[in-house]
């Protein structure tokens, strides 16, 4: 069996060669979770990997098990999730950016008209969005714990 | 602007390295894109100087709801255009719009000239003139790969930039966007190169608080769903504009050798269904559009004994396929691909290019230019000699070329042979013969493209032309609303999904609240400025002319009659309130 039934699915990317570069992701993420209309304010960042005749790029929450970012809050405003990722209470974040740091694959930005970090929190309005079939969430395997 | 009832409007002049940004309250009114182009293009062109005058602006403006809603991706570019010498009007999708919302901007205008070749680079903080001489002369492509290199934003930015055409002021260059899109038609990479702009690179990360996220997430979800979920744009994404070959050669809509024939005998080989089998690799979509209809196919080459192979991946697409392929008899991919990656590295309007080639093809047979000047044969179908004729466009070697680099109504007033110079409305035409509509559409079109109007899509209308005036009142509405959606600057692919009702629920989700009345309003508001504006540089509507070649060439609707298009245009001014 590749996932516990009893956890809660992550992002994952599945076909990044079909990405069309649309962006409908990411605009997702930041009018959904974030409330704006930007690019910026998405947890999931589209990159070109040398110009559009390249392959794209998906800089994605990895949905780590025992999260870094989570073991580096200091407020408990980063909450692992069962599953993987995390789970996040903005009210209590203090914006001292721990997790920024603390993050092994380097995908939390930090908004610094909010000051508070763009944190996945894998709700999957990005794949919901997603017109070509790269992202899905799914149940991450739990040898990956 | 996102949230606010002006057009956040940058002023950038060349000459004085020197910028400044307007909020335009009373630009408002003029929705975006197109509407607020005309409206500015209409302040500042100077009617007494050449089209490449330094003082001659450009303009580029997005709408009120580009990236924010689904297929909403268009940039436009008003411009006086240095091929028809009047108005200049052109689009492109790729990640322009997306960067210009992001660099918080609606409309940019450029003016003056720059002492030597620069580029500039757009940011929320203003512009950055900058050093392009290392970028004389070279390839779109190579200039991207530079301007990627050099500048920050991967991913998120925009790169527009001219070739070594635009650079040597061919009249019908265009300015290439991000590879796979371009300004194409009207000359837009000439005014750049007289302005000695090679590039513009647009980026920004701005972002913008939804006020009423219900009514905005109802809408765009609506709006999404339609597009991907829907039959409506099923054959943008599968086989792409190229799904138009084989029916339009099946009408007998095909314009074939320089419009000798409506129907190309190979067409099958060069079909969208042939080229999605055997070229196609992927497909990309411009930012903001969930539907990707851009085709990208991959061009592999031998180019010497021993299993020796160059490979290049390039956009296809109907316009191209036409213009570079059937309209010169070419009947192979790889023909037809080697064309097209050397207009897009000299950074060339496709269109104009190919038929160009398609009239010196046939002026050469003729007599009327000889293979000294053109230096070397073209013939119909022959791929090699028309990638040495592309080249000697751009250089301009002599007489001939000079005169053709000026476009070709320039060329058939020195070398005759305008019987057969498939323009209309002095532009040179698109590959659609289907009858009466196209043919008046593009002749009297504000920016002579078949896509004012649809002039083509009227044409195969069962009983279209029984009544004529209805006929005439239906090209005329159609380029009224198209207005408005080139205001709004999205795709015209999309013009089936934003209808009249969805347009409005779009606009009241995001708090602009304008009734389909008042669009209509709009559209004929800068239908008409348009066309006032054109007459002051110049341009007469009463004064058309039907190359004999459309005449005598059957279409779709049979053979035109020239009086029976003469009557079309008489009854056209007449609605217009030109007579």
């Amino acid at each position: 069996m590749r996932g516990d039934s009893s956890l809660a699915k992550v992002l994952t990317v599945t076909h990044m060669n079909r990405c069309i570069a649309c962006y409908s992701c990411m605009l997702a993420c930041s009018r959904v979770v974030y409330g704006h209309f930007s690019a910026a304010k998405s947890a999931i960042q589209i990159r070109t990997r040398g110009g559009l005749q390249s392959k794209l790029a998906a800089n994605i929450c990895i949905g780590c098990f025992g999260p870094p970012c989570a073991e580096a809050c200091p407020e408990d405003a980063l909450v692992a999730r069962k599953g993987g990722g995390v789970r996040f209470h903005s009210d209590k974040c203090t914006g001292c950016r721990a997790c920024v740091a603390a993050c092994i694959a380097d995908v939390i930005a930090f908004d610094e008209e909010d000051a508070k970090p763009i944190v996945c929190v894998q709700c999957g309005s990005c794949a919901r969005f997603c017109p070509h079939g790269v992202l899905e969430m799914a149940k991450k395997p739990v040898e990956a714990q | 602007m996102l949230n606010e009832n002006r057009m956040r409007t940058l002023y950038i002049d060349l000459t004085n390295k020197t910028f400044r940004v307007e909020e335009r309250h009373d630009l408002f009114d003029w929705l975006g894109g197109v509407g607020v182009a005309t409206r500015l293009f209409s302040e500042l062109v100077l009617p007494e100087a050449d089209p490449l005058d330094p003082r001659q602006p450009i303009i580029f403006a997005i709408g009120p709801l580009t990236t924010i809603f689904p297929l909403v991706t268009k940039t436009v570019a008003v411009f006086r255009s240095p091929l028809t010498g009047h108005w200049g009007e052109s689009y492109a999708g790729m990640r322009l719009a997306f960067a210009l919302r992001f660099a918080g901007y609606d409309a940019v205008v450029i003016t003056g000239t720059a002492d030597r070749l620069g580029y500039a680079v757009i940011s929320p903080e203003g512009v950055e003139f900058k050093d392009a001489r290392r970028l004389k002369g070279l390839s779109t492509e190579e200039t991207g790969r530079i301007l990627r290199e050099t500048e920050p934003g991967r991913g998120h930015r925009s790169t527009i930039r001219i070739g070594p055409s635009g650079e040597r002021g061919v009249r019908f260059a265009g300015v290439n966007v991000d590879t796979y899109r371009h300004f194409g038609r009207m000359g837009l990479g000439a005014v750049m190169g007289a302005k000695n702009l090679k590039a513009v690179v647009v980026t920004g990360q701005e972002s913008y608080p939804i006020a009423d996220p219900k009514a905005y997430r109802k809408a765009y979800d609506q709006i999404f769903n339609q597009a991907v979920k829907t039959e409506i744009m099923d054959k943008y994404h599968g086989l792409g504009t190229p799904a138009n070959v084989v029916p339009l050669n099946e009408l007998g809509a095909l314009p074939t050798r320089n419009l000798q024939s409506n129907r190309f005998e190979r067409a099958a080989d060069v079909s969208g269904e042939a080229f999605a089998r055997e070229n196609l690799v992927r497909k990309l979509a411009c930012t903001g559009c969930p539907v990707g209809c851009i085709h990208v196919g991959l061009f592999r080459r031998e180019f010497a004994e021993g299993y020796e192979y160059e490979t290049v991946t390039l956009a296809y697409d109907h316009e191209l396929i036409f213009a570079l392929g059937i309209f010169l008899g070419l009947g192979t991919r790889e023909g037809i691909f080697s064309l097209i990656e050397k207009v897009e590295l000299l950074g060339l309007d496709a269109i104009s290019s190919g038929v160009i080639l398609g009239w010196m093809t046939e002026a050469l047979e003729k007599g009327l230019i000889t293979e000294g000047q053109v230096g070397t044969r073209l013939v119909f179908g022959e791929a090699e000699p028309y990638l040495v004729a592309l080249d000697r466009l751009v250089e301009q070697p002599n007489e001939l070329y000079a005169t053709l680099a000026r476009g070709l109504t320039a060329a058939v007033e020195k070398f005759g042979g305008a019987d057969f110079a498939c323009l209309l409305g002095g532009h040179e035409m698109a590959g659609y013969h289907t009858g009466y509509g196209f043919v008046l559409g593009q002749t009297v079109g504000g920016r002579h493209s078949h896509l004012c109007n649809g002039g083509y899509a009227l044409d195969q209308e069962r009983g279209i032309l029984d009544d004529r005036d209805r006929m005439v009142r239906r090209l005329i509405a159609e380029e009224k609303w198209r207005q408005v959606l080139n205001s709004l600057c999205l795709c015209l692919f999309a013009r089936n999904i934003y209808d009249e009702p969805t347009t409005e629920m779009a606009l009241s989700s995001v708090g602009i609240e304008v009734s389909e009345e008042r669009l209509r309003e709009l559209g004929g508001r800068i239908f008409y400025l348009k066309l006032e504006t054109k007459k002051r540089l110049g341009f007469r509507p009463d004064q058309v002319r039907f190359p004999k070649r459309y005449l005598e060439t059957p279409t779709f609707q049979g053979r035109l009659d020239e009086e029976v298009l003469l009557d079309l245009h008489k009854r056209y001014l007449k609605q217009i309130g030109e007579l």
